[in-house]
């Protein structure tokens, strides 16, 4: 078990590599420079190209490279251009805004979804099936960003049951009020997050209720004389939930890219927020710092699913 | 051969499945009776409905795509009055069942032991210890040489041998008086099929249990059965003790099936192959004499208009008059077809 988790690590450090490298020569090859846009039209292009040689950006390109690595491993991912203060800090700070978001998302998501795949696999094709079904259809032809704001415009605007942007409101007290802020400002998102994430989960793990009922082993289990019920919570749910387990950890993935958007939407400063300004502003540093933390998650993400799979289902184990 | 030990008397069942939103019989008609100490074969082709009456006696069928009709006694209960509770009561317990495929009838994510256990849970008052020692001691009625290692094993790690024998421990664990045993041997190498049909006798001589097996291998049926009954498209159309059937078979079904099987005698011939497929259910006929257009040599006058089973000698019954007349084409008397 160990040594195959440590396998897959030590495959990861190639992978890392090759990602921190495409990171940063896409990055670069974005047209534009962090400056122009900053500094007054009038100044003088000498004051610029000074500025460019000051940051180091005509060097070639390994160079630069081999700096940003050497800097990486001191913890240091450079200052970013547009806020002049150290990447860590910045994204640091919104890290933490971004992961109580997605948790609070991935608990409502399977909160929701593990109930109704479940009961819609065990009623199939019945009245309550065909509306989850009806429901999952249509949530997943509209995308995203429409289900936010359309989300935003009826219970944020309309009702005015939560607030619209922002992850804190203002007055909130320190303390405990602002626990209870910030837990407010995260309640519309995050449900509106789940209602579209449950969708994978819902369809996937009724089709795999759906197959479990009429498998073999499950007709063993009846031949056995054991009760509905318990054929249900002993055989049919378990095996299920297996390859839902597994899906956890690559559901990170999808989390910070849905992120993106609902931070945006929300003007919630998270880290999908920072990408999407950093790119605007051609900040290198902070894209570059952003995206290689979203490639390794990613990668910690598959490793995590591999290693839930392991345990749950026998077949893979590795003795 | 009515007997005062036949605990099993299946009596006119028919069952009938939903296609479409209508109903079609897949078993019709069909009489039955197994005693103890006896091995009944239920043989036929493949979608002939011999299944169908398997995981009918062990009311596995989904009630609202299924109608049933008639009667099972099973010492004394009409298993097709019994709820879903009262049938729970008999499934695991008096009647034990073991399936076509060992590959995938076991469930993946447990382990060998509480596969097995888990059939005493629902039906003895055993305590953990105990039923441990039962598991053990199962594993090695049914020849498994390392009971401790297995039964902490997943199926996985299992051959298909190995897990048959383990299936087979899970239907007799509570000592059923009834076995169902639905091609037990059909996924398995032969070698293997030999040593499990002496796992089947061996149980048998020792609960006195009946053991009805569903087949289509004559050559198991031969080894094995003490009786015989012959299904063709959900109706049984032979029926009678095993030398009956082998040594003086009656039905042209019957005798187109062992002619179909290599013998000794017949090596250089060609095997006999019967014409056409066994109708599918919706294309049943449902008057006169099911077998008939794959004999369509024989003249209709000597089929029965409705074919009922005749009695030709104790024990002996078949279907419809047309056995009196018939012979295969190749042979003398004969017409061409």
């Amino acid at each position: 078990m160990w040594k195959t988790i440590l396998r897959r690590i030590m495959i990861m450090i190639p992978e890392v590599i090759i990602l921190s490298l495409l990171v940063f020569l896409l990055a670069k090859a974005m047209p534009g420079d962090p400056f122009t846009g900053s500094i007054n039209p009038k100044a003088d292009p000498a004051q610029l190209h000074h500025l460019m040689k000051l940051n180091g950006l005509y060097d070639p390109w390994y160079q630069q490279y081999w700096n940003w690595v050497v800097h990486l491993f001191h913890g240091n991912l450079g200052n970013s251009y547009q806020y002049q203060e150290p990447v860590t800090r910045l994204i640091g700070s919104r890290a933490v805004n971004t992961l109580w978001l997605a948790l609070f998302t991935t608990i409502l998501t399977y909160c929701f979804a593990l109930p109704m795949g479940m009961y819609a696999a065990k009623h199939e094709g019945k009245l309550p099936d065909s509306i989850i079904r009806v429901y999952t259809y249509v949530t997943y032809c509209i995308p995203f960003f429409v289900i936010l704001v359309i989300g935003i415009w009826i219970f944020g605007y309309v009702l005015g049951w939560f607030p619209t942007t922002g992850s804190i409101s203002s007055t909130a007290t320190p303390g405990i009020g602002s626990i209870g802020s910030r837990f407010y400002h995260i309640l519309l998102p995050g449900i509106l997050g789940a209602l579209f994430g449950t969708v994978n989960v819902v369809q996937y793990l009724r089709s795999e209720v759906i197959d479990a009922k009429r498998s073999d082993y499950v007709r063993t289990a009846r031949s056995k004389g054991v009760p509905e019920k318990d054929i249900y919570k002993h055989h049919i749910f378990r095996n299920s939930l297996l390859p839902i387990a597994a899906f956890a950890g690559y559901s990170i993935t999808g989390l910070l890219n849905g992120s993106l958007f609902t931070e945006t939407v929300f003007s919630y400063p998270g880290m999908g927020l920072l990408f999407i300004n950093s790119i605007s502003y051609r900040d290198y540093t902070v894209i570059t710092a952003l995206v290689l933390i979203y490639g390794i998650l990613n990668l910690l993400g598959t490793l995590l699913s591999d290693i839930i799979l392991s345990i749950v289902d026998p077949r893979i184990r590795i003795e | 051969m009515e007997t005062t030990s036949d605990f099993l008397n299946i009596k006119d069942v028919n069952t009938a499945f939903k296609i479409n939103g209508k109903y079609y019989d897949a078993i019709s008609h069909i009489n039955l009776t197994v005693h103890h100490d006896e091995i009944l074969a239920i043989v036929g082709e493949s979608g002939c409905g011999k299944s169908t009456l398997a995981t009918t006696i062990m009311g596995l069928h989904d009630p609202s795509e299924t109608k049933i009709s008639g009667e099972i006694d099973f010492e004394g209960t009409d298993l097709l009055k019994l709820d879903e509770a009262g049938y729970n009561k008999f499934r695991g317990a008096k009647i034990g069942m073991i399936f076509q495929d060992p590959l995938s009838a076991l469930n993946p994510l447990k382990r060998i032991e509480d596969q097995i256990s888990e059939v005493m849970t629902y039906h003895t008052k055993l305590t953990a210890e105990q039923k441990h020692n039962r598991v053990l001691e199962l594993l090695k009625e049914v020849g498994i040489v390392d009971p401790k290692r297995t039964a902490h094993q997943f199926p996985h790690q299992l051959s298909g041998g190995m897990r048959q024998r383990v299936i087979i421990a899970i239907a007799i664990a509570c000592k059923p008086d009834l076995i169902i045993a639905d091609e037990p041997t059909t996924a398995l190498d032969v070698t293997i099929q030999a040593q499990i049909l002496d796992v089947l006798r061996k149980i048998q001589a020792e609960n006195h249990a009946g053991i009805i097996l569903i087949t289509h291998d004559l050559g198991v049926v031969a080894e094995t059965a003490d009786r015989v009954a012959v299904m063709y498209a959900g109706q049984i159309v032979e029926e009678g003790s095993v030398e009956q059937i082998f040594n003086t078979p009656k039905h042209p079904y019957t005798r187109s099936l062992l002619r179909s099987m290599p013998q000794r005698d017949n090596q250089n011939d060609d095997l006999y192959v019967i014409q056409g497929n066994v109708p599918s259910l919706q294309k049943m006929p449902q008057i006169g004499d099911r077998f008939a257009p794959r004999i369509p040599w024989v003249k209709p006058e000597e089929h029965e208009k409705n074919p009922t089973m005749h009695e030709i000698e104790p024990g002996h019954e078949v279907r419809c008059t047309c056995y009196k007349s018939f012979s295969f084409p190749d042979q003398v008397g004969s017409v061409k077809a």
